[in-house]
């Protein structure tokens, strides 16, 4: 079977955004870029099917400008096999996204695609389920184990209460949570190796779809602040703080 | 101005986080119906009905909807919808899998985990794990919205006489099944709606030492919840998350035992009234956000506290 990963390039997770000075955007100069965490971890989920022999091929896309090449070849360097770069300048909406991969689906077939549940940059949550919903599939949203069967996948999913197992027809959308897998390091030679590997640039006119904006944004600002209270010596003092002055016990 | 609130339930009983959602959707003005999807779920139907402000019940009643599986709901949605300006539902881990493929179907954006309405296309939410709250202004004629519950204080849930009207037509997509679940059953309240929430991270040690916390959750009708180190080193369940991709909370009283404070954490409870730290080491980020901060050994300054309270 053949495997689609998604994987967005976003700001690296262990830096503070900022909101720049005239609140019109965040600060995005000269800030450390990475592959998302839970792409990563779709490239990875996708690698490990490849290697137990459950997945023939794992094509890798991203999409937006030059630059998200990076992430591809970093996901190529992951043990990805060749690569599709959608080229879109700007920060196309989740919607528009789903309609590309939507493009590639077809382009592709693809027996399943993996994707992370969310962006740690916009924090939407939205791409797999829009995916699933456009070309008609089911979605495993949110997964922490994930077992390919004969013509349909079983997707253990982290929900509100504790953990639900849906089966899922394929072809078949999901997205990782967390806990689904700890990703691999890419080693040198494979990072060589990944140079190499095919990378084809499509236009959104090749998959047939016209980006359009449905949110603008009208500013940025930074979250009201907290400042640092008092330390207290003892827990008999912190108990008469919380009866006698914050009043929550 | 119509807006359609998709309710949280378990078929029996709605779920707190659907009164959020409904004072978000009265902030937007006009009127507000709630959509119950289910499977046997006139219970959850007849409670909606109940909530102050709502104007009608909406209920779907089929088995394809009985565990919520979204190529099933996500139709059942998508047909209401037509007739409203506005869908919306609480950003729960049911409102988050559901709502985007509605917004598919309907062809127009998602707003995910809105925290203000500014007026009928404007809202606020939070980006870059809360550092940055975005202001946006949506062009879609028709809006699909979920809702950060804790940005909205719930509207009374009595005091409505709202009519329950059955919805026609079942949608099973076909593609998707319920295979079982793994539900916590727990007589402490939820986490993302107690009043007080004791967290344990990674300093905890192990799973056992969370017992050190049951004892004053005990005493304080507390939920249990833990950053993403205490969980991913398997102390506790997924579902006990606290962060930026777990659950938010935002209770009246928030203690982070053990819990260093990273930022994915912090998004997740720093809009927490009274926030008290108890730590070993002094300079954990996470004093810098407490109201009162403890540096101590928790395993000696646990047992001292629940003997306190």
């Amino acid at each position: 079977m053949k495997v689609l990963v998604a994987v967005k390039r976003v700001v690296d997770y262990n830096v503070k955004v900022r909101a720049k000075a005239d609140g019109s955007d965040v600060e995005l100069n000269n800030v450390k870029m990475a592959i998302n965490p839970f792409c990563e971890i779709a490239v990875e989920e996708a690698v490990r099917l490849k290697e137990a022999g459950t997945a023939s091929e794992v094509v890798v896309a991203s999409i937006g400008d030059k630059s998200c090449q990076e992430q591809i070849r970093t996901a190529l360097a992951l043990g990805a096999d060749r690569g599709i770069h959608v080229e879109v300048e700007g920060r196309p909406e989740p919607l528009e996204v789903a309609k590309l991969l939507k493009g590639v689906v077809a382009a592709e077939s693809p027996d399943l695609v993996i994707l992370g549940k969310q962006s740690i940059d916009g924090d939407n949550n939205q791409t797999g389920q829009m995916l699933a919903a456009l070309t008609g599939i089911g979605q495993g949203t949110f997964a922490s184990d994930v077992n390919i069967g004969d013509g349909a996948v079983q997707v253990t999913r982290e929900v509100d209460g504790g953990l639900q197992t849906v089966e899922l027809k394929l072809p078949a959308v999901v997205t990782t949570d967390l806990r689904l897998n700890e990703p691999r390091y890419a080693s040198l030679p494979n990072i060589m190796k990944a140079k190499k590997k095919p990378l084809e640039t499509l236009s959104p006119a090749d998959l047939g779809v016209e980006i359009q904006s449905h949110v603008a944004l009208v500013g940025v600002q930074p979250p009201a602040e907290r400042s640092a209270g008092i330390k207290v010596e003892s827990v008999e003092q912190l108990v008469d703080k919380l009866k006698n002055e914050a009043k929550v016990i | 101005m119509k807006t359609l609130i998709v309710a949280e339930h378990d078929n029996q009983t709605l779920k707190p986080a659907t009164l959020n959602a409904v004072a978000a959707a009265q902030q937007l003005g006009g009127d507000v119906d709630v959509l119950v999807v289910g499977s046997g779920c006139e219970g959850a139907a007849n409670a909606a009905a109940a909530v102050t402000g709502v104007g009608s019940v909406l209920c779907a009643d089929n088995a394809a909807y009985g565990h919520q599986l979204a190529e099933n709901v996500s139709l059942a949605v998508a047909d209401a919808a037509s007739s409203y300006d506005c869908v919306m539902a609480a950003a729960t881990a049911n409102g988050k899998n559901v709502m985007p493929r509605v917004a598919a179907l309907l062809d127009v954006a998602q707003i995910s985990d809105i925290t203000a309405v500014i007026d009928a296309d404007t809202f606020e939410r939070p980006i870059y794990a809360g550092n940055v709250i975005a202001t946006v202004k949506s062009s879609d004629s028709k809006k699909v919205i979920t809702v950060r519950t804790t940005a909205f204080d719930a509207v009374p849930a009595e005091g409505g006489s709202a009519s329950v009207q059955a919805v026609d037509g079942a949608h099973d997509a076909g593609v998707s099944s319920f295979i079982g679940e793994e539900v916590a059953v727990s007589d402490r309240p939820e986490l993302t709606s107690a009043s007080v929430v004791i967290s344990g991270g990674r300093g905890m040690q192990n799973g056992d030492n969370f017992s050190l916390l049951e004892g004053i959750a005990d005493k304080l009708n507390a939920a249990i919840g833990a950053s993403r180190a205490a969980v991913d080193a398997g102390f506790v369940p997924n579902d006990y998350q606290v962060g930026q991709t777990g659950k938010i909370v935002a209770p009246d009283l928030y203690i982070a035992v053990g819990i260093s404070g990273a930022i994915q954490h912090l998004a997740g409870m720093k809009d927490s009234k009274v926030i008290v730290a108890i730590n070993k080491d002094e300079d954990a980020p996470i004093f810098q956000v407490a109201d009162y901060g403890l540096v101590a050994d928790l395993f000696s300054a646990l047992p001292e506290l629940e003997t306190a309270l």
